[in-house]
């Protein structure tokens, strides 16, 4: 009897703390200007791993955490194929990264990636954070959130944290479009005149 | 001359016909408008929001920036309208933010706030220079939703999380006790 007392109360101990520890909220720190950003190995949608690392002859790039589901990231996905467009030959290429769990937000699973990314024409990779592992390594908490890197031989340095621009609504009212302005500093060895910006975006599922 | 007539009459009658029609869509528009009782949304942009945000009266406010895209928000929204029931003769109101995006205000927002009956004031702010307004509402927010401020003229905090009823409650009694 005593025994079974025993064991039930280290058993209860042992799921509340299991519990708690599920509990406790993760403090999410992330990359601020000038930090190093880690390079990754994630699974595009033809199914081919993509590292930051396989890539010669380019400058930086442009790593978009994204998704199908938010509207905010709806809103801004012509203007991501945009940005690769102009800047891919410049040696800017975005990096789309897709950070929500598929399996609460189901609609953004690697079959449905596939889809969107065809049927919108995607001219970049769109990678798929399997794991959760590294969104919160950059600290991203919503989509869609861009993080310039430069790429140094120190490592691919964080130059911009934010918005890809300043108008969600109507691309032809934007004033700043934050993101180019940023290339187009490093470019010139300019300083980035806002190097962190703000904007509504969809928490991130996890 | 009896064409003529038949014309006529073929006229009247289609006139007629038209008639009906139209004051049988008045009725429908007057039956849809009475069967949907959401009043006319309160759009704001940042400077009118502002005081909202900073009242000196003796009331207690829970501010809950929100969405019917985003998901957690939606979840949280029915204890926000619970506090609301419970504290409104208690000096605290409740107000919703509403960042939905212009496009959706008739198609989702006002059959949301139908279909949940929602009780609360509800606020829809509508301003695209989110990266000047968002650090004004908090310096950390950095713009994910759902967030909640609960203030009143001694005390202000900022959340950056979500809640469920008990959390809630809680939080709100350090500020009315």
């Amino acid at each position: 009897m005593r025994f079974n007392k025993i064991i039930t109360l280290v058993i209860t101990a042992f799921l509340l703390s299991a519990f708690t520890n599920l509990n406790t909220p993760t403090v999410i720190q992330g990359y601020d200007i000038g930090d190093i950003a880690t390079d990754f190995s994630l699974r595009n949608i033809d199914g081919q791993m993509v590292t930051l690392a396989d890539y010669e002859n380019v400058k930086g790039f442009i790593i978009i955490f994204t998704c199908n589901t938010c509207p905010y990231a709806v809103q801004y996905e012509d203007r991501i194929i945009a940005l690769n467009n102009k800047y891919v030959d410049q040696g800017f290429p975005v990096i789309a990264i897709m950070p929500n769990n598929p399996i609460i937000k189901t609609g953004d699973n690697p079959k449905a990636m596939k889809a969107r990314a065809t049927s919108k024409g995607f001219t970049f990779p769109y990678l798929f954070d399997e794991g959760q592992k590294i969104y919160p390594q950059y600290g991203a908490t919503k989509t869609p959130q861009v993080y310039l890197l430069e790429k140094t031989n120190e490592g691919n340095i964080v130059r911009y944290i934010g918005a890809i621009d300043d108008n969600y609504k109507d691309v032809k009212l934007v004033n700043t479009k934050y993101v180019e302005e940023a290339i187009e500093a490093l470019k010139n060895g300019n300083a980035i005149e806002e190097s962190k910006t703000r904007t509504i975006g969809c928490s991130i599922k996890s | 001359m009896k064409l003529l007539l038949i014309f006529l009459i073929l006229l009247g009658v289609s006139c007629k016909t038209d008639k009906h029609d139209e004051v049988a869509l008045k009725l429908l528009t007057v039956e849809k408008t009475q069967s949907i009782d959401v009043p006319s949304l309160e759009i704001l942009n940042y400077a009118s929001l502002e005081p909202y945000l900073s009242k000196e009266d003796s009331l207690t406010y829970v501010v809950n920036f929100w969405a019917t895209w985003c998901a957690p928000c939606v979840k949280e929204l029915p204890h926000f309208e619970k506090l609301n029931n419970q504290y409104k003769n208690q000096n605290v109101e409740v107000l919703l933010v509403s960042l939905d995006f212009p496009s959706q205000y008739d198609k989702k927002l006002k059959p949301f706030i139908e279909k949940h009956q929602l009780k609360s004031k509800i606020l829809v702010l509508d301003d695209v220079d989110q990266n000047s307004w968002i650090p004004k509402v908090d310096s950390n927010w950095d713009g994910a939703i759902p967030v909640t401020l609960i203030y009143n003229k001694r005390k202000r905090q900022f959340y950056d999380r979500t809640f469920d009823y008990a959390e809630l409650e809680n939080e709100l009694k350090q500020f009315i006790n």
